[in-house]
């Protein structure tokens, strides 16, 4: 049992501290502005470009084959540099090498992972949330293709996206959860409309609505087999629920920092009150890095995809709340200064407990799967 | 980096967990069968566990915080009626002064809100002291100044027990009483090591608030598979189910940060160690409480009576929960970690 660096674990370490005291892009906090969205792709680029993407993947796809504790090591040193977190791009990832054939693994892993390609998750529709098995977006064969057309919305990055990974009903006979199939559709294409959606923080490139009309996808392009489209799913938003593969650790790590630091530039400004939010701002994080490289640990033997992504989901959730309450407590509901970054981080906040799956789905998945409680 | 327990590791959790699972009462009656009470306090002597902060040939102790963690879940989870987080702080203090292993059961002092260890001013302990996890201890130990860091004194203890803790009875020390010098001590206790004391004072009762949860989490679970209300099983209902849920959830959480508490008790400086220890103390101690509440709460009209198990892991989250500090002073020490905070006091 141990939180300390191997041998190697520390040459690694030092010298990714080395690159990324030169090479910080100094974006703005995170999701708290346009700029800073676009500012994340090139950073993308920039450290799959330095050797520090995809640190636990394959090597053909892109990847270092490192243990997966490297991907800790990464936050932490991105929390010290103060760096923007990593892209958030590891769920896809995994869904792909584990459903995607050779072909489509080979065709499409390498550009996600290097970011030269930008990729959205088509799945939620407006009358299919939580209930995502009861999408209506269908996709009818035709020769070599299929026809896609239907309503997704909530689609996070629709507007720079190359690529969509769709869930759509190709069988609508079978049982709802059976008939689903997942694509890889070119987002470029007249057939496909995107509209930014205004997030409540007032930022427009979170997410979009996306209306396919007709658009066509190449039958190659399919992940998995027909039908198995459900199970590519629930890897995606098993992953998705994961702040270790999401590289959140670094985020809210970064944002505690910045809270410490404007208490420590205008101390007297801060009382009692604002200090004890920003304590447990500080002590939920301190939980996650601790609990993100438990998980890790857990899976130097290998990857698994079991329901505890829900209490990973739940806990991550309890954290970027925490540090959205202490921004609300020190940046002030009513903020004279004209810089309302901390009201905007906390009114982020909010969508953590509903994207991904909400809080009250985690809750009935780890009482039946986990504490195998009675259905009623 | 690996986190998981080493098969070391393992064996002795295991073999912890077969001690509580043989000896620890199920029941609220049984905590008065002395005979089955006995046995637990023999079988935790004869397993050496009060003996892991004990010093081995080169001053270091026999096992580090990870080790004593790792036993004091599996004595929470069962609500062990025996001492361990007394006899093992005592013996940490010893070994940190270089004075050799008590000969009769000892445990520590603590201000009367459990908050902060003894400081005998002149030689006798001032008023509301109190000896915690004092299970047949004859002698509690404090500290005394000198010059830039203390040595250690003991004071002798009287019968009564009082306490919130039904498992771990407390015993209040006489204002005034009289301390004794330990024989052979052979260096002060300095900063470092007292915040290293201290890392390791609220690392186990970290693990031991762990280990309540995980107990609370169990016996909730079980028993709202079996209670039955309007011709089903009250854990099929939404509203249960998402009490354990959070109540699950709030002990993994606790488990990671407490785990990263045991380990930095021996690989970091005292300070560090100390930071480590106070961020899992207040997070613990938080959900330790929310998580007792809830066994209750999903227990109904039994959970509000004496003889249902809930209370009893509620009492003893509440001990675990103020030693050396409970959510106030923990949450201050973060803040001072990251100098935006004060001071508190003795460090
Ligand atoms: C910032 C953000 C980014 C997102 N990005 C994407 C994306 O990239 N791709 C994508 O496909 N989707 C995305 N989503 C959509 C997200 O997955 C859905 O919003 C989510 O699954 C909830 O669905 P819904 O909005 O339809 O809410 P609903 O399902 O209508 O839920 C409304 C309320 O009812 C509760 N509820 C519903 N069913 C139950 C139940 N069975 N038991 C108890 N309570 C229940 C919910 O918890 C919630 O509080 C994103 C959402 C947000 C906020």
């Amino acid at each position: 049992m141990d939180f300390g660096d191997s041998p190697e674990e520390r040459a690694f370490r030092l010298h990714l501290r080395e690159w990324l005291g030169h090479n910080n892009p100094g974006l703005p906090t995170s999701s708290t502005s346009d700029e800073y969205w676009a500012g994340q792709a090139a950073w993308h680029q920039t450290l799959f470009g330095a050797g520090f993407f995809g640190l636990s993947w394959p090597k053909a796809v892109g990847g270092h084959d490192l243990p997966s504790v490297y991907e800790a090591i990464l936050d932490e040193e991105i929390i010290a540099a103060g760096a923007p977190p990593r892209p958030s791009v590891g769920y896809l990832v995994q869904g792909l090498l584990r459903h995607g054939n050779e072909d489509v693994q080979r065709r499409f892993l390498p550009g996600l992972v290097s970011g030269r390609d930008r990729w959205c998750q088509g799945f939620s529709e407006p009358d299919a949330g939580s209930d995502l098995a009861s999408l209506r977006t269908r996709a009818v064969t035709d020769g070599s293709e299929y026809v896609i057309t239907g309503h997704k919305v909530w689609t996070s990055y629709s507007d720079a996206a190359d690529w969509c990974l769709v869930l759509a009903r190709t069988d609508p006979d079978v049982p709802k959860h059976r008939g689903i199939s997942a694509f890889i559709v070119p987002m470029g294409q007249h057939a496909i409309e995107q509209r930014p959606i205004r997030m409540i923080n007032g930022i427009t490139r979170e997410f979009g609505e996306v209306i396919f009309d007709e658009a066509r996808v190449d039958a190659a392009n399919m992940v998995g087999e027909p039908g198995e489209g459900w199970r590519l799913a629930m890897t995606v938003v098993s992953h998705e629920r994961e702040p270790g593969e999401l590289g959140y650790v670094a985020r809210y790590g970064k944002l505690v920092n910045e809270l410490v630091h404007a208490v420590e530039e205008q101390p007297d400004k801060y009382g009692p009150e604002q200090r004890r939010d920003l304590a447990w701002a500080l002590v939920e994080a301190d939980m996650l890095r601790c609990h993100v490289s438990r998980r890790l640990s857990d899976r130097l033997d290998g990857l698994s995809h079991g329901p505890e992504g829900s209490v990973d989901k739940l806990l991550m959730t309890g954290v970027e709340q925490a540090v959205g309450h202490a921004a609300l407590s020190i940046g002030g509901a009513a903020s004279t200064e004209g810089d309302d970054t901390w009201l905007k981080v906390y009114l982020y906040s909010r969508a953590q407990s509903v994207m991904g799956g909400t809080s009250q789905i985690q809750r009935n998945l780890i009482a039946s799967r986990i504490l195998e409680l009675p259905t009623s | 980096m690996d986190v998981r327990l080493s098969p070391e590791q393992v064996m002795l959790r295991d073999a912890a967990r077969q001690v509580v699972d043989r000896l620890c009462p199920r029941t609220v009656g049984e905590f008065d069968d002395a005979e089955r009470a006995g046995k637990l306090d023999a079988a935790v002597v004869a397993s050496g566990w009060l003996e892991l902060r004990t010093a081995s040939d080169d001053g270091r102790p026999w096992a580090t915080g990870v080790e004593v963690a790792v036993v004091a879940e599996e004595l929470g989870r069962g609500l062990a009626d025996t001492a361990f987080l007394g006899p093992t702080m005592a013996a940490d203090l010893r070994r940190l002064v270089g004075a050799s292993p008590a000969n009769t059961p000892e445990t520590i002092a603590l201000s009367a809100d459990l908050s902060q260890p003894v400081v005998a001013r002149g030689g006798a302990v001032g008023r509301g002291a109190v000896a915690v996890d004092a299970r047949g201890a004859t002698s509690a130990l404090v500290l005394l100044p000198d010059g830039d860091g203390y040595t250690i004194g003991a004071i002798a203890l009287g019968s009564v027990t009082t306490g919130v803790d039904l498992t771990r009875p407390v015993v209040s020390c006489p204002p005034g009483a009289a301390v004794s010098r330990i024989e052979g001590q052979r260096r002060p206790l300095g900063v470092d090591d007292l915040s290293r004391w201290r890392a390791l004072g609220l690392a186990v009762t970290c693990a031991d608030l762990v280990g309540v949860m995980r107990g609370a989490v169990t016996v909730t679970c079980d028993y709202a598979r079996s209670r039955r209300q309007y011709g089903a099983a009250i854990g099929s209902f939404q509203a249960v189910q998402h009490l354990l849920a959070d109540a699950y959830v709030a002990a993994e959480g606790s488990a990671s940060i407490a785990l990263h508490a045991g380990w930095a008790v021996d690989a970091l400086d005292g300070p560090d160690a100390l930071e480590a220890a106070s961020a899992a103390k207040a997070y613990c101690t938080r959900a330790a409480r929310s998580v007792c509440e809830t066994a209750i709460q999903v227990h109904g009209g039994i959970g509000n009576t004496w003889e249902c198990l809930a209370h009893v892991l509620l009492r003893r989250a509440l001990l675990s929960g103020e030693v050396l500090g409970g959510v106030g002073a923990n949450l201050a020490r973060v803040l001072a970690a990251h100098g935006i905070g004060g001071d508190d006091g003795l460090r």
